[in-house]
């Protein structure tokens, strides 16, 4: 798995709340394979208008914000649907890092899995970092995920990360070979457990 | 003696195989379901060369994608005929069982599960789709994961998690006429907020979910995810022991006996705390229609929509302002003078049996005045449907009678509402954009759907029901 450590780019405020995953990525584009073509679609109908023309007032539209790998939102980033493609979508469009006052759970969740960082700021500290970047969008934002400290020139800000996520961030863990490690204990439960909640279980097939 | 513990402390115990220092927990997976979105993972696993853990305790349901009309036919989209396939090779070349397109039991994985009997008490279920909080209506502890999670579980049947909060939502009292378990949901998180169980397992408890059928449990569960809780659940009991007797993969004879003994500790004990406890009072529970673009946008039938120009903090009235401009309703607007365009009748949230008999007790005799879908929640609700003339009375009241499916909650198969069209529909998210580029949604319950259709504007079905069996 992709590790995240520190992270220094522009950022873009899309001062939005809410923004459910159907609106990272609309349901059309799930049976799309992983790939850039994916990015192109991030937040389509937020982006574009009924004609497929590009919306001047959406800030990821405007040049300024092209070169942007930090999205600052609004609470409940994320929430809805389990598409992991939502996240995919962000990563193909070059995002890395998003800093919300909260994200929907499966969401946090998928984002750790992607070695994209899901950064948890207060809401008058969002809010102020926002509009710190709007009216200076050249300026670098530096998340250090060690430190828990999220930086814009002399302003720092630390942020909340449960303490799973930053670990795995950190250490990029390939979970799959994390549990391959523990297989003996996993014989144990399931030979224990069979014993002891055998309507749980199945025949093999 | 032991500390008191919760349902949710004893699920987490009951599957946690080892901890980390940090605290995340190995947790044995009881039942995995997938579906055809689930190809991302099959993909993850083909490039590692891994194979599938534990192929009898996962099972394959197309729902997503599939036809609701000309089954038994080609299926006329390329594109959508893929995704079907795909599963059908994946879960095949895994040993995977299937409830694929032409199944009698095939439907809505959140639908199937239950009433095969997979889904039983004191499971851990995951499935890739964030709707499985439904599953927890048995006393199970269920949830939605992503594509990389259920990879995990494809090649391991363990998945670490790091334990969530626990609240409490209690609702006492009695539900009067009318109202039923969508309206409690929606009631629950217009509270709370669309975020407000974000980072908890929720339990309901208290005699208005103890009084709901298997079906109206499952419908709360589901909603659970609407106000941010990745899993809901309700304790079993005898309701729950009734609907699993002698279904096709629960326990029989003397097993079911002894899970029932089993599954009967699976409550939370007197005195154990919660990290949050949420009271509501189930009397004062009117039908609830959405009006805005996301699911906390609900109000009872008889309010009025909110305007913007009477609310003082300025990013709320921002807010507002777009929720209406998009659902094309202006400011203040009262609930019932909004008219709707069709009707969509169908969903893991509420196309069950008893979903389609609540509508069609308010339909029966009467004809919808906007167009409509209904599309039961799977093949096997669909045949009890048509045995019980359910079919007829949605048939004869303008409305089509459709197959099995996800269908018109998002649309993946083709049943969209069209741009800037109305929609009332028993479906889980209002989100802009849901049912179709541009479609606008308002959720509520099966009967308040029937009421909106005989209508044609959003209605209290209560004057509906005057004279009639609920």
């Amino acid at each position: 798995m992709e590790k995240f450590v520190r992270l220094a780019a522009k950022a873009c405020p899309l001062n939005l709340s809410n923004v459910n995953t159907d609106q990272i990525l609309p349901g059309r584009y799930l049976r799309l394979p992983r790939s850039p073509e994916l990015g192109q679609a991030l937040f389509q109908d937020l982006r574009r208008d009924a004609a497929g023309k590009l919306k001047p007032d959406f800030p990821l539209n405007s040049p300024i914000y092209r070169e942007a790998k930090i999205l600052i939102a609004g609470r409940n980033f994320g929430g809805g649907s389990s598409r992991e493609a939502a996240v995919y979508a962000l990563y193909e469009a070059g995002i890395r890092c998003v800093i919300a006052p909260s994200f929907g759970d499966i969401f946090a969740q998928n984002a750790v899995k992607n070695g994209f960082l899901a950064a948890v700021l207060a809401e008058t500290e969002v809010t102020e970092l926002a509009a710190a970047i709007a009216a200076d969008p050249d300026m670098p934002v530096t998340v250090d995920l060690e430190q828990q400290i999220i930086a814009r020139g002399n302003r720092s800000f630390s942020f909340a990360i449960d303490p799973v996520s930053r670990n795995q961030l950190l250490n990029g863990w390939d979970d799959i070979d994390l549990t391959h490690s523990n297989r003996e204990k996993i014989a144990a439960f399931t030979a224990a457990d069979r014993k002891r909640r055998p309507w749980a279980w199945l025949p093999q097939v | 003696m032991d500390e008191p513990q919760t349902l949710i402390d004893k699920m987490w115990s009951a599957h946690a195989i080892t901890r980390r220092e940090d605290g995340a927990a190995l947790l044995w997976v009881d039942r995995h379901y997938v579906h055809e979105g689930s190809f991302h993972a099959f993909t993850q696993m083909h490039e590692r060369g891994g194979a599938v853990a534990e192929p009898a305790l996962t099972f394959g349901i197309a729902d997503h994608y599939v036809p609701t009309r000309g089954r038994g036919g080609r299926i006329a989209d390329p594109d959508i005929a893929a995704m079907v396939r795909t599963l059908e090779k994946n879960t095949t070349e895994s040993g995977i069982k299937l409830f694929g397109l032409g199944d009698p039991r095939q439907g809505i994985v959140h639908v199937v599960g239950p009433e095969q009997g997979l889904t039983l008490p004191g499971l851990l279920i995951v499935c890739g789709d964030s709707h499985t909080s439904t599953h927890g209506a048995f006393g199970a502890y269920a949830f939605g994961i992503g594509a990389s999670e259920v990879a995990h579980v494809l090649m391991t049947q363990t998945l670490w998690q790091k334990k969530p909060k626990r609240m409490r939502v209690t609702v006492g009292g009695k539900t009067t006429a009318g109202v039923g378990a969508k309206d409690i949901a929606l009631a629950i998180i217009a509270r709370i907020g669309a975020d407000g169980a974000q980072g908890h397992a929720v339990e309901f408890a208290g005699s208005a979910i103890a009084a709901l059928s298997m079906e109206g449990r499952m419908t709360l569960c589901n909603m659970s995810i609407e106000a941010g809780g990745r899993c809901g659940m309700v304790a079993p009991d005898a309701t729950t022991f009734t609907y699993l007797r002698g279904r096709p993969y629960t326990p029989r004879g003397t097993a079911f006996e002894q899970a029932v003994e089993a599954w009967s500790r699976l409550v939370s004990d007197p005195g154990a705390s919660f990290d949050r406890e949420v009271m509501l009072d189930a009397n004062m529970i009117a039908p609830i229609v959405t009006w805005g673009i996301t699911p906390d946008d609900a109000l009872p039938i008889d309010a009025h929509v909110p305007d913007p120009a009477g609310e003082t903090d300025p990013v709320r009235a921002k807010y507002l302002r777009e929720a209406l401009d998009y659902m094309g309703i202006a400011p203040g607007k009262k609930l019932t003078e909004i008219t709707v365009d069709r009707v969509f009748i169908g969903s893991c949230t509420n196309a069950r049996i008893e979903d389609l008999r609540a509508a069609a007790a308010v339909l029966a005799g009467r004809s919808s005045k906007v167009p409509g879908l209904v599309s039961p929640g799977s093949t096997t609700v669909k045949r009890q449907a048509e045995q019980e003339g359910l079919d007829r009375i949605f048939r004869d009241a303008g409305l089509e009678w459709a197959d099995a499916g996800c269908s018109m909650c998002l649309g993946l198969n083709g049943d969209l509402v069209p741009p800037g069209e109305r929609c009332a529909s028993t479906t889980n998210r209002n989100f802009r954009g849901r049912q179709g580029p541009g479609a606008r949604t308002h959720l509520m319950s099966p009967a308040m759907v029937a009421a909106a259709a005989v209508t044609g504007h959003l209605a209290d079905v209560r004057p509906l029901l005057a004279g009639r069996a609920p």
